[in-house]
């Protein structure tokens, strides 16, 4: 049985007038060893003025990868806007190996164009040129999409600058809590409320599509599963059982929500069909079974079980609920968060009793740690497989944090009150 | 030649190819659209708790990833299951966990915690029907700060 009712949603002016860029700051602490020299010239806007500065946001784009060096403007012996205008010896003798021109024009029906083109210095050719459209209050999105371009041209990896985090923001005061579900662009900026409670919120997971977002809330007084539509915020309440109600978890396909529930004693998966609203029971343990992730193949469910007689993580055949033990390093192996390439397994692992980030190979079973901070949890894989984004703590606040798999890269993304946790990154949104 | 896909209208893009120019580099055109979010607003319920009366303790702690009674535990609880065979008022028995680990696993511990303390109580004569178990998990901390004397703390059952 399901419980179903549409809650009537008031709502509200958002705060993103007055915050445009974010609650949260970015800091790259750690870089790339070898990082591609690029020089942005600075866009020509002509006569369009934007509040947001369109080269910048691509150039803080580019650094925060860590796999570039950015060449600052002031070295720059001319500030070209198309290839044509373009004196390659200049730019040689500044090392740069990548040059981006580019210019704005407004269209007839009031958008804004930005034609822009990536130079290689080494073989002296354009390498693309490219036009990017958007009405003015999406310039953000534009500069993103720039970026995504450069990036994906460059390394021949999809950028995933023009996707979004989900996040919980907690703020105390005494005994008073107030939980915030946040929605920021990729950087940072852009924050968004989707919900906001005095009760917890937990476990943010996207739909596939980009366009909703499943959680638990406990507004009720006890947790209960929602889904929510982000452009229209329209949401509806998926599960109240007794017991847990958690850590939902959207299929590939986008069908099927897998959960956790203990109405039959003690906490085991669950499938939810959307559709059917059907539920189905995956694993059938006295231990405890929670933090289910599908595999990208929708055919396998990874989760946490303390079955062994540690939290350690397994994955299931769910047509033939075969069950397979895949961490044995550590005494603390917890939700999992697999990449896109269905090989790359990030979760919390415990090594000489401090919790990390760590990933696992699936193919080679070689564990590598990637974070050195100590209460590190909930890893989220970006869509192209490049970056992880994770919850830690610094000076006793709850923070964000993003390293790259291989932990050659990482920054910080704190906010300026309260605690940040459970990061979920977004599918790609195009 | 065009071609368009119209995608999705949160989110950021609808992409037109165009076809070639003069320049041998392909050029192409990305469209952004909008992906303004709206909130949703609910009234959250604050549970009202009526106090146990009697000065006995009510919370009892537990070990790290474990859910196992104490003994200084199981002397507590058969004091409180003498004082609720004498009324009839319902319990609820709220399952906690130190903020280390992954928070739904401690969700499941903290109700695991929650559910030995209703066994207990259960086994005493205290009707099942009358004790409800909720876990938060590591999402309400008793004691603040990241060391062995908060964690210590916040590893408990509280009986209301």
């Amino acid at each position: 049985m399901i419980f179903c009712r549409q809650i009537s949603i008031l709502l509200m002016v958002l705060l993103m007038g007055s915050n445009a860029y974010g609650e949260l700051v970015i800091r790259v602490t750690e870089g790339n060893d070898q990082p591609t020299i690029i020089a942005l010239s600075p866009f020509d806007l002509g006569d369009v003025r934007f509040d947001d500065d369109i080269t910048r946001i691509v150039e803080a784009d580019l650094r925060r990868s860590g796999l570039f060096e950015l060449i600052p403007r002031r070295d720059m012996l001319a500030f070209p806007s198309k290839p044509s205008d373009v004196y390659y010896r200049d730019w040689r003798l500044l090392g740069v190996e990548y040059l981006v021109v580019g210019s704005m024009s407004l269209l007839p029906d009031g958008r804004y164009e930005l034609e822009f083109s990536l130079l290689s210095l080494n073989s002296q050719k354009v390498q693309f040129t490219h036009k990017v459209r958007a009405v003015a209050s999406q310039v953000r999105n534009l500069a993103h999409s720039v970026s995504d371009k450069i990036y994906e041209s460059i390394t021949g990896i999809r950028g995933a600058f023009s996707t979004r985090l989900a996040y919980v923001s907690v703020i105390r005061e005494g005994d008073d809590f107030t939980y915030r579900l946040q929605v920021a662009d990729a950087d940072g900026a852009r924050e968004s409320l989707m919900l906001e409670s005095n009760q917890p919120i937990m476990s943010p997971s996207w739909s596939p599509d980009g366009k909703e977002l499943a959680y638990v809330s406990f507004e009720t007084g006890r947790p209960a599963i929602y889904r929510q539509n982000l452009s229209s915020a329209e949401r509806q309440q998926l599960t109240q059982f007794k017991g847990l109600n958690g850590a939902p978890s959207w299929s590939p396909d986008g069908k099927k929500l897998a959960m956790v529930l203990s109405k039959d004693g003690n906490p085991e998966i669950y499938s939810l069909d959307l559709a059917s609203e059907k539920f189905t029971r995956l694993t059938r343990h006295f231990a405890i079974d929670t933090e289910p992730a599908w595999m990208p193949d929708g055919k396998h469910l990874l989760f946490t079980s303390d079955r062994g007689g540690s939290p350690q993580i397994y994955k299931m055949n769910i047509a033939k609920r075969s069950v397979e033990r895949l961490t044995f390093q550590g005494s603390y192996n917890a939700r999992a968060n697999i990449a896109p390439d269905g090989r790359t397994m990030a979760m919390v692992h415990r090594s000489s009793d401090v919790f990390h980030i760590a990933v696992l190979d699936l193919k080679t079973r070689r564990l590598i740690e990637l974070t050195e901070t100590t209460l590190d949890e909930s890893p989220s894989v970006a869509p192209n497989g490049a970056m992880l984004m994770y919850a830690t703590k610094r000076n006793n606040r709850g923070i964000l944090a993003a390293v790259s798999v291989d932990a050659g890269v990482k920054y910080n993304l704190p906010a300026k009150q309260g605690d940040v946790r459970e990061p979920a990154w977004s599918p790609f949104l195009q | 030649m065009k071609t368009r896909m119209n995608l999705s209208a949160s989110l950021l893009a609808l992409a037109v190819l165009t076809g070639c120019s003069s320049s041998p580099v392909v050029e192409n055109t990305t469209e952004i659209e909008n992906t303004a979010v709206k909130t949703a607003q609910v009234e959250s319920v604050d549970v009202e708790i009526v106090p146990v009366v009697a000065d006995i303790p009510t919370v009892f702690y537990f070990a790290f990833d474990k859910a196992l009674l104490t003994s200084e535990s199981q002397a507590d609880l058969l004091e409180n299951a003498v004082v609720l065979a004498g009324n009839s008022r319902l319990v609820r028995l709220e399952g906690h966990a130190d903020e280390r680990g992954t928070r739904e696993y401690n969700m499941a511990l903290g109700e695991r915690r929650a559910t030995t303390v209703k066994e207990f109580l259960v086994m005493q004569g205290v009707a099942a029907s009358r004790i409800e178990v909720i876990s938060f998990g590591e999402e309400r901390a008793a004691a603040y700060g990241s060391d062995d004397d908060a964690w210590r703390l916040n590893r408990r059952v509280e009986l209301k």
